[in-house]
This record gives structure tokens, sequence and C-alpha cells, in this order.
């Protein structure tokens, strides 16, 4: 398992070193400025950004933690004893998600505003 | 014993080399096909200078590619933007282990595969945003961020889809799902909505064409890695065509049958008695069919991509993107969540 992970290490690096032996290298002072459309860039580039992304990242963390706990709920599904027992406790945590859902749905935190 | 031994030791040491040769190789003839499938759906060419069918293109790029300079912006953080492609190729070729090639050909053998796979899938987010933060310039940052609420996005209802298939077969190997489906019936018939949700969020997951917002090329030059060129390029460009590989091989195990077709087990026993002319084991021979079949299955999921989506399809809008995600697909997958354990139960 960790022998692939060095591998492809290995083999990205290698990739990476290929040109310092067969590329060039030709200095000059306008070749390393930021693009931006063949203008000189003004002011910082890390420019404040939409806070709707970080909405989205949070409801993200949510959701994704709640469906961790539905994995193991997933797995012994099949071979559970009481079935129906199984189930309705699955469409109830699957219902309280959704009632979540519905709720940041009215809140207006899946509406851009541009 | 030794046989063993050295099985072992090939499937340490020789497979992950021959994987990510393969992938490299798949990723080179993957960009001539994408040129030349969109060329002849707009009634172009395409590449056909370079050998037969234009097929020595990607090795020609390549080459232009290894000759080019190594430019770093003077802004730049150079740790993080080196480091940024050297972690989109690693991450985007972890998933690859956890793969089965075959019935017996996996790198790593766990129990929890499924788990490990999506938790290393999802970590090529972390290497388009360091792309994205290391250039310090104003639309890689914009494409990364774009990258990033797509691949959050995306990531649930992707994930809930995968759930209701564990729900039907009750296992977390993927070699379980697709022995599953030998003994039944390919997931797709059982599992058409969510065949459709898992579909759409991994071109999403992808950042193929109706979701390639991150590097859309008419609005941001080319997103994240605008200010990358030469094999710092190429590394990024091998790691979304890895993903694209990924996907459709996951969409083949699990909803299209894995290395299953029709009348495999004559196939076997041919592959078998060849193999034995040559005395090679007849789990290896098995393996070498299993993987062919698997890889052509692939890519005719990753042609009918090209050609439904790339061919036809055009881009969304930045603000519809993350909405069609959390309004539609992921109460969608919850829904079809919840109707694939009612009909388990049943």
């Amino acid at each position: 398992m960790f022998i692939f992970l060095i591998i492809s290490f290995i083999f990205a690096i290698i990739s990476l070193l290929l040109p310092r032996i067969f590329g060039h290298k030709k200095e000059e002072p306008e070749k390393n400025v930021p693009y931006e459309c063949s203008i000189l860039p003004f002011g910082d580039a890390r420019v404040r950004y939409d806070v709707q992304y970080y909405l989205f990242a949070l409801l993200f963390v949510l959701f994704d933690v709640e469906i961790v706990l539905l994995f193991p709920w997933a797995l012994i599904f099949k071979n559970f004893a009481n079935p129906i027992f199984i189930l309705i406790e699955g469409i109830i945590f699957i219902m309280i998600l959704l009632v979540g859902l519905i709720y940041a749905w009215k809140r207006g935190a899946l509406t851009w505003r541009a | 014993m030794l046989n063993m031994i050295s099985y072992e030791l090939l499937l340490f040491v020789l497979a992950p080399i021959l994987i990510l040769v393969f992938l490299s190789l798949d990723v080179l003839f993957l960009t001539w096909l994408e040129r030349k499938v969109i060329a002849r759906i707009q009634l172009r060419y395409g590449p056909n200078r370079t050998g037969p069918f234009g097929l020595l293109q990607p090795l020609a790029d390549a080459l232009k590619l290894i000759q080019k300079e190594d430019i770093i912006p003077k802004t730049a953080d150079k740790v993080v933007f080196t480091l940024a492609p050297i972690i989109s190729f690693v991450a985007a070729s972890l998933p690859f282990m956890f793969i089965p090639f075959s019935k017996f050909f996996q790198i790593s053998f766990i129990e929890n595969a499924l788990i490990f796979l999506l938790a290393t899938s999802a970590l090529s987010a972390i290497g388009i945003l360091l792309a994205a933060w290391g250039s310090n310039s104003k639309y890689p940052l914009l494409g990364g961020m774009r990258a990033i609420v797509q691949v959050l996005s995306y990531e649930i209802p992707l994930v809930l889809a995968v759930l209701s298939i564990v729900l039907i077969v009750g296992s977390f190997k993927l070699t379980d799902i697709v022995e599953f489906q030998e003994k039944n019936t390919w997931l797709i018939l059982l599992q058409p909505l969510g065949f459709l949700i898992f579909f759409i969020s991994g071109l999403a997951e992808a950042s193929r064409v109706p979701f390639d917002l991150p590097e859309s090329e008419s609005e941001l030059v080319a997103g994240f890695h605008t200010e990358y060129s030469g094999m710092k390029f190429a590394l990024l460009l091998f790691a979304e065509y890895i993903h694209l590989i990924l996907i459709s091989i996951l969409i083949t195990i699990f909803y299209l049958g894995g290395w299953l077709i029709p009348g495999i087990y004559y196939l076997e026993n041919i592959a078998i008695t060849i193999g034995n002319s040559f005395n090679i084991p007849s789990h290896i021979s098995i393996s070498i069919l299993h993987f062919i079949i698997l890889i052509i299955k692939a890519h005719i999921i990753i042609f009918l991509i090209l050609w439904i989506t790339r061919g036809t399809l055009f881009r969304i809008r930045v603000y519809s993107l993350p909405v069609f995600s959390w309004k539609g697909l992921v109460p969608l997958s919850m829904i079809n969540l919840i109707i694939t354990a009612i009909l388990v139960v049943m």
C-alpha cells in the first residue's frame, strides 16, 4: 500500500526533473510576471472571495459527517436480524438529514446571491 | 511456495509500476482520442500528420513538454507551486490501489476498500487548491475556488449513490460488488437512478465538460493551471485524465459488471488454455483477460463521456453549479437511498 504511494511520488518527481536535463533556460524580466491578459498585474492576487463558497463548504462538512454515520448502517443492513427495525431507523436518520437540507434551503443558503 | 512468494513480490513492487505506466500510456492515448473525437464531431480531421491517424501526436506533445522551460512566476509561493502538481498526480493515482482490475489482481486487498477509495479520490481537490493558491495570480485563484466548491458539492450525491450499492451488496469490497453482479444482474438495472446520479457527479468530480468551470477557457484563461508550463502542466493534465479514467472504471465496476460480459466463462477457459501453453498460471491469464475487458468497457464509457458531454453539451453557469447539486442531486440521492432500503427489505 505504501509502496504504491512511494512509487507514484518517485514517478512524479522524476517527470519534474526531466526538464532539468532536456529543457532550456533563458532569463527574461517579463517572463516571470503572473499572467493577467498581457497587462502588468496590480494589487494582491489573493483577493477576497464570495462568502457563498464558505457556506457551501460548511454545508458539505455537516452532510459529510452525517453520511459517514450512514456507512456502517449500509454495511450491516442486508444481514441484520431485524430488518424492519433497521429500515425504520435508517429512514428516520435520512429524514433528519432531509429536514436539515430543507431548512438550509428555506433560509436561502442554497441560493447563490451574486 | 516459491511461486507464491514471487507472486506476492510481483504484486507488491511490479504491479504499482505497471499500473502507473499503463495510466501514463492511457492518458497519452486519451488526449489523442479526445482531440480526434471532438474533431470528428465538429467535422474536422483532428491530429493526422504524425503517424497513422495522428496516433503519435501525444508522444510529440510529451517530448515538447519535456523540452519546455520550467517557469515559476516571481510572486508565486515556490514550495507550494512545485508541490501542487506532484500532490495532484499522487492523489489522482492513489485510488487505483483499491481498484480490482480482476478477481485476483488488486494492489491492496483490504476489507474497507470502498471507504479508502472514496477518501483518496477526494484528495485531488487538495492538489487543485494548492496549485491555485501557490500561483498567486488572479485567474488560478478563481478557478481553484470554483474547483473546490464543485468537488465539495458533488461529493455528497456521489457517496450516497455508492451507499445504495453497499445496501444491496452488503460489503465494502469491490470484488464483492462484482461477484454480486455475477450472481444476480448488473447493478444498472437495479439502480438506474443511482447510475444517473453517479454519472453526473462523477463528471463533476472529474471536471468534464458541463462542469469544467475550474478551467473554463473562455472565462478564466485556463483556470488553476494558468501559470503552469512544461512538465508541471503535464502532471496536472495527467491528474485530470487519470481522474477521468478512475471515474469511468468506477462506473464500470459499480454499475456495468466490471469484467463481466456474457460468455465470460468460455473466454476464461480459452484464456486458461492459451496461458497453459505458455506455462502461465491460470489466475494470471484470467487476470489479464479481466483487465482487458474492464479497460475496454471503461474506454467505452470514456468515449460516451466525450461524445455526449464534451461534444454536445455547453458549460453550466457558476451560480447554478452547486445549486444543481444541493437542490437536485442531494435530495434525489437521499430518496434513492430510502427506496433502495425499502426494496432490499422487501
